[in-house]
């Protein structure tokens, strides 16, 4: 492979030991330093066993297999993967598709690009494996335009898997016969939408469809039922399949099973991504262990749990309540367990696994007029309420970080976000309301005190985002 | 729904009141059979559901049924428990289903609906006092409707073109646009000509030709009539008329034998635009852009607005006693038209039944290729007609050289035409000026430059009556503007020189009367009373006539089944 062979315009990906508190599966070649993610070296800790051994089995089996262990999706929904693949319209007699999301632009997520680059052959054998166990025609790595060398690599990690009989017509000398092709995105956060990256991937404009009536597993690519899974859910069914379903059900907690990548950026002092068994660790652990703490001197100010557009989550905050299994909370963010429940429970989400940590030094409006502009820029301008209200939003939060803001900005922000939220095609909606909604809910302090702060003091007074 | 055949319609409720909708039916259509409207933009009957402008949210729920037994669900008092869908659903992309409950007055639909008009006039802008939309522009209505009445926006909107040359005959505003792709949507799949699309992202989206390429499809206007706005508008009509002056006459479009419904918008006698009218049986809600530019012929240089004699300008009187001397016991011929309307047709007939001899009657008949749509490959509008009323018995031949032969030969003395000009079909003006032409048209031409006696017809929108379309549809159109000043009206140019001519009991110069008259000699026209006619039309038999290989393809709803199983005999 390229890399291997020291292309010199392919750069060299940094890796990282493990922290004590990880538990590497995913990540357990692709950050070992040895590893150079060549498929003899893939092949050498045992890759494309689990392939062999799927093809062993009854596609049905490993779609069981996949159900059984409750592996939620890694994308940012977090529904179950074993499910999804149920709710295959196979009655069609329509060919099926698979498609890996690697589209990955949720502000805050950088774990699929980190499989891609450093592991990509572990994606191939998961999807591979996937492939087989829903009787795919064709399969496709969707990635996002800003990750050319992802595509390359993914591309070259192909070539050598088809070679060997991986990838491709009569797999591992079998009947069973798919190709994986690589489709690079045109770099817009809605293709991430799995709708619309079926759209995008059609060669259309990535407008997200309605649903009803076109859920991707009936009514998909070229309306035939196809199955979307992210990078990170896709890897995770090799695994699935090298310990069994209910042997993998054994790893993180009910419901939430498996490990997860976590993505920690902001002000901590040791930003990275790190793999942890779901429900094992806490926020408190990831930012103050993992992350190694606050840069010295700041105060937390506040967390977005799961990518920017997941509800915040504000310093000093408790949340209460009880849990599926009945068991009564009070967490401060500390103490909210790392995995796909709890974050819900706390009113946020886990989302794709993007911690964001803020502290004291930024004024929280800036915070939401930097997240507001991006979900602004990335409207796809379908639907009204999300393109006329994500734009409108933005310019309030323009308006109000260089010195116009006016004491009834906050309450007219939670208006528009409260128009958009559950009114859209997509989640976009969402995405872009959430953070509106949830911020000014929790510092409308802040943002009514921010009209009477001095204009001179905004930082990014030029930072007019209109 | 005809007795004897099944009922399989299915309730629903619709703000507690039960409508019975046919399965399939969504959710606006079904609310409007209820008597209510959902507004809506982006949805249009005719076209794919795309769900995008999000005005049609409306409240849904479902019986509940228990999940382990089966049984349905029922409140304390008994009636059944509705499980409402958490989020408002879109009406346009919903179905309705047995016991289906819709909530669309409720007030969460109306604070969506708010929500949406807010959104949609953020970045809208105030063109109102200059918008050739204003009057029937559905953001006003619903603006009306659902508006905030003050505007909680003091942001700066955002700036888009204002001209943009789509096509010829179309011009979009993008500042106007609330992409709502209905053009987009129709051009792909009525036009079949996708040349549209948006470009940028989110709230700068402007819709755009592709490169290259414009919107310049003979259907194109059909995208400023769908546009719910007024970024689409047609150059010919564009700051002509507003439209609330417009006095709206129902017509049909005289451009081929599809005979599309159309509505013709005038003002003191002046005819300003003419658009489509809704016709599920003939044309849906679309029209040819050839079709409207049609009225242009009414105020045409070449307009023929007097009676004249040897170019000399006479009463109708002396006209017509005039082509009665010409005509009676004379060697006539006849060529009459498939442009004229059924009566006119009809009143022809009479006039040669008049004269007497059994003159030879000729038709022009004019064929283009059919477009499949909306143009069909016989463009007269009313060959069948002819053919009903007994003018002719035979599909028209393109062009009259038996008759150029028969003046050649010396056999005819006077010719007799009526709404043609004989120069186009194959007679030459030196074989006209052997005859002496009585001539009856809208406008001046070769014929009429050699003609004895000119008389002066009235164009479709000057008049009333009926054409018969390829679907033998009798279809009826109405006056829109008076005739020019001293042409007599309706059909008097028929019955008075039928008078003249002295053609027994006089038939007064409506098409009730006439029809009245022809219910009588027209089988087919037995049963039916000009006034029964609907505003759809109303289809007569034609097995008398499945032996004519009428030139008709298939287009939209018609397909010339009879006309394939004969030429297939």
């Amino acid at each position: 492979m390229s890399r291997a062979n020291g292309d010199a315009t392919m750069p060299t990906f940094s890796k990282s030991a493990p922290h004590p508190k990880e538990r590497r599966i995913i990540l357990a070649n692709a950050e070992d330093p040895d590893f150079d993610g060549t498929l003899e070296a893939y092949e050498g800790r045992g890759g494309y066993g689990e392939l062999k051994k799927a093809f062993g089995m009854t596609p049905e089996d490993v779609c069981k297999e996949v159900l059984d262990s409750g592996v939620r999706g890694r994308g940012g929904a977090g529904f179950p993967a074993g499910m999804k693949w149920k709710f295959l319209d196979r009655r069609s007699g329509k060919p099926v598709y698979l498609i890996c999301n690697a589209d990955e632009s949720e502000p805050g997520t950088f774990k699929d690009r980190q499989i891609i680059h450093k592991d990509p052959h572990q994606l191939i054998e998961g999807m591979m494996i996937t492939a087989f166990a829903i009787q795919a025609k064709q399969a496709y790595i969707y990635i996002r335009e800003e990750m050319p060398y992802g595509a390359r690599i993914l591309d070259e990690a192909i070539e050598a898997a088809r070679a060997k009989g991986y990838v491709g017509d009569n797999i591992l000398g079998s009947d069973y016969s798919c190709d994986l092709v690589v489709h690079r995105g045109a770099a817009a956060y809605i293709c991430g939408e799995e709708t619309g990256l079926i759209e995008s991937l059609e060669g259309k404009r990535a407008y997200p469809r309605i649903k009803p009536p076109y859920f991707p597993a009936a009514l998909g690519l070229y309306m035939c039922p196809t199955i979307v899974n992210n990078v990170e859910t896709l890897c995770n069914v090799k695994h699935i399949v090298a310990m069994g379903g209910g042997e993998f059900a054994k790893i993180g907690t009910t419901g939430n099973t498996g490990t997860r990548i976590w993505c920690l950026s902001g002000h901590v002092q040791k930003p990275g991504y790190f793999e942890l068994e779901c429900g094992k660790a806490t926020y408190g652990e990831l930012i103050n262990d993992l992350g190694g703490g606050l840069l010295p001197g700041r105060k937390l100010q506040a967390v977005i749990p799961g990518g920017s557009s997941a509800k915040v989550l504000r310093a000093g905050e408790r949340f209460t309540g009880k849990l599926r299994s009945g068991e009564a909370f009070d967490w401060g963010i500390d103490d909210i367990p790392l995995d796909f429940d709890s974050p819900m429970a706390a009113g946020s989400m886990s989302g794709s696994g993007a911690v964001i940590v803020v502290d004291d030094s930024v004024n929280i409006v800036e915070v939401l007029a930097n997240i507001n502009a991006f979900y602004a820029h990335e409207s796809c301008g379908q639907c009204t309420p999300c393109r006329e209200g994500s734009l409108w939003m933005k310019k309030i939060t323009g308006r109000m970080v260089s010195g116009g803001a006016r004491r009834e900005d906050a309450a007219l922000l939670a208006s528009i976000g409260d128009q958009i939220a559950g009114r859209t095609i997509c989640a976009h909606g969402e995405a872009c309301a959430w953070p509106t909604q949830s911020f000014v809910a929790k510092f409308r302090d802040e943002f009514e005190a921010a009209a009477e702060r001095n204009p001179d003091e905004w930082k990014n007074r030029e930072f007019r985002l209109v | 729904m005809s007795e004897g055949q099944e009922d399989k319609r299915i309730p629903i409720f619709v703000d507690d009141e039960e409508v019975k909708v046919d399965p399939g039916t969504n959710l606006i259509e079904a609310v409007a059979q209820a008597g209510k409207e959902v507004p809506h933009y982006c949805y249009h009957p005719k076209l794919s559901v795309v769900g995008n402008c999000r005005m049609c949210l409306v409240e849904m729920g479902m019986p509940g049924r228990d999940r382990a037994t089966g049984e349905p669900m029922l409140n304390d008092d008994g009636s059944p428990k509705i499980l409402w869908v958490p989020k408002p659903v879109i009406a346009c992309a919903t179905n309705a289903a047995p016991g289906m409950h819709v909530r669309t007055e409720s007030p969460l639909v109306k604070e969506c609906r708010e929500g949406v008009m807010e959104f949609l006039l953020v970045n809208h802008p105030l063109d109102c006092p200059i918008c050739d939309q204003a009057g029937e522009c559905r953001l006003q209505e619903f603006a009306t409707d659902y508006g905030r009445g003050y505007s909680r926006f003091i942001e700066q909107k955002n700036v888009k073109p204002k001209r943009t040359r789509l096509g010829p005959r179309v011009m979009l505003d993008d500042e106007r646009c609330i992409l709502c792709s209905r053009c987009i949507r129709f051009c792909e799949e009525v036009a079949e000509d996708p040349v549209l699309g948006f470009t940028d992202r989110g709230s700068y989206t402007t819709l755009t030709a592709f490169p290259g390429k414009e919107l310049a499809n003979n259907y194109s206007l059909n995208t400023v009539d769908i546009c719910p706005v007024g970024a689409l508008t047609s150059t010919d009509f564009r700051f002509k008329m507003r439209v609330w002056f417009l006095k709206e006459t129902d017509s049909i479009d005289t451009e081929s034998s599809v005979g599309c419904n159309t509505v013709v918008g005038s003002r003191e006698g002046k005819i300003y635009r003419i658009t489509p009218r809704r016709n599920d049986h003939v044309n849906d809600t679309w029209m040819p852009d050839s079709g409207r530019a049609l009225y242009k012929e009414v105020e045409a240089e070449n307009r023929l607005a007097a009676y004249s004699i040897e170019g000399r300008p006479c009463g109708p009187d002396e006209a017509m006693s005039l082509a009665a001397t010409l005509l009676k016991g004379h060697r006539v011929a006849i060529v009459g038209s498939g442009r004229l309307s059924v009566e006119e047709q009809y009143l022809l007939r009479r006039v040669r039944e008049a004269i007497g001899g059994g003159p030879p009657t000729f038709l022009v008949g004019r064929t283009g290729e059919g477009d499949g749509k909306l143009l069909s490959a016989d463009r007269n509008p009313n060959t069948r007609g002819a053919i009903l009323t007994g003018l002719i018995d035979e599909l028209p031949k393109e062009d009259l050289h038996d008759l150029a032969h028969l003046i050649a030969e010396g056999g005819v003395d006077t010719l007799l035409v009526a709404g043609e000009d004989l120069t186009m079909a194959g007679v030459t003006r030196d074989q006209l000026k052997r005859v002496q032409i009585v001539y009856m048209g809208t406008h001046h031409n070769d014929t009429s430059s050699v003609a004895k006696v000119e008389i002066p017809a009235l164009t479709v929108f000057e008049k009333s009556g009926t054409f018969v379309n390829q679907q033998f549809r009798v279809q009826k159109f109405a006056q829109a503007v008076p005739g020019p000043k001293g042409v007599l009206f309706g059909l008097s140019n028929f019955t008075r020189l039928l008078d003249t001519l002295g053609g027994g009991k006089r038939i007064a110069p409506s098409p009730a009367n006439v029809w009245a008259e022809m219910s009588g000699d027209v089988p087919e026209f037995a049963d039916l009373r000009f006034e029964d006619i609907p505003r759809t039309g109303s289809v007569v038999d034609d097995a008398r006539f499945a032996h004519l290989p009428f030139p008709e393809g298939p287009g939209f709803h018609f397909n010339p089944k009879r006309a394939e199983t004969i030429a297939g005999a």
